[in-house]
């Protein structure tokens, strides 16, 4: 079966940005496909890469870095949601003339449009947060 | 976007118009869904009931008010939008306060049958 995940909650602040993670490793353990976890609302704060979660505490940027490189997952982020919040990448940084970015890399900033798909393409859309 | 068949999707908006930004972030999904050519309903259920009345004065708080925003749907083609009848009532909220006419007013049991009918739900 085909999934998606649609995340809403920021990592460290409730329990459903950890859910969402440990809802895809239990998918792909039990042989489905992961197409696409799409981050809107504070659940862009995922995709930061300054995130610094002390040694002993669940690095979720990093975790789902891995998870996509290793099954080919798509990691989008909601931009009008990213931009707000001050995440941006490379080229939304140079056209907001900002001094910096900080999408990390593996997500990928896109529009709506993507959780659309996920929906239209997956059999099951699952929430977290919200 | 991929040559698939449409799918009916749901978008449920739970939550009051102010104070999270889940009202307008649900409202803004279902607008740039409506690109997609997919088979889209809206439901307003629990305190996103309170999304519809009329003459909403949320200029003092610097939003934009759901008054004004929610009656671009019909533009968009959003033309199955529901309510749910017990949430209003538990509100004393009536039809006449509604900002959209064209709302289908549904209860718990019509609620049970539409969910069912979905290929996806999205719920903020």
């Amino acid at each position: 079966m085909i999934f998606s995940l649609a995340i809403y909650a920021a990592p460290y602040t409730s329990q459903a940005s950890d859910s969402a993670y440990r809802f895809a490793l239990a998918l792909l353990e039990n042989g489905h496909t992961l197409y696409r976890v799409f981050f809107y609302q504070d659940g862009v704060h995922t995709a930061s890469s300054l995130n610094t979660p002390p040694q002993d505490e669940i690095h979720f940027t990093h975790n789902w870095q891995a998870l996509a490189q290793q099954h080919n997952i798509d990691l989008i982020v909601c931009i009008a949601a990213a931009l707000k919040r001050g995440l941006l990448n490379k080229q939304e940084a140079s056209r907001y003339d900002k001094p910096a970015f900080n999408l990390a890399e593996g997500f990928e900033i896109s529009g709506l449009g993507q959780l659309v798909d996920a929906a239209v393409i997956s059999d099951r859309l699952i929430t977290f947060g919200g | 976007m991929n040559q698939t068949p449409s799918k009916k999707i749901l978008f449920i908006s739970r939550h009051a118009p102010y104070g999270t930004s889940l009202a307008k972030d649900a409202l803004d999904a279902v607008l740039s869904s409506s690109a997609y050519d997919q088979q889209l309903s809206l439901l307003f259920m629990d305190d996103g009931v309170f999304q519809l009345l009329k003459n909403q004065a949320s200029g003092e708080i610097a939003h934009k008010s759901f008054s004004s925003l929610l009656p671009v749907l019909p533009l968009y083609e959003i033309n199955s939008i529901y309510v749910h009848y017990e949430s209003l009532k538990k509100r004393q909220i009536t039809i006449n306060e509604l900002v959209l006419d064209s709302v289908q007013i549904i209860d718990s049991s019509a609620i049970c049958s539409l969910l069912a009918q979905q290929d996806q739900l999205l719920s903020f």
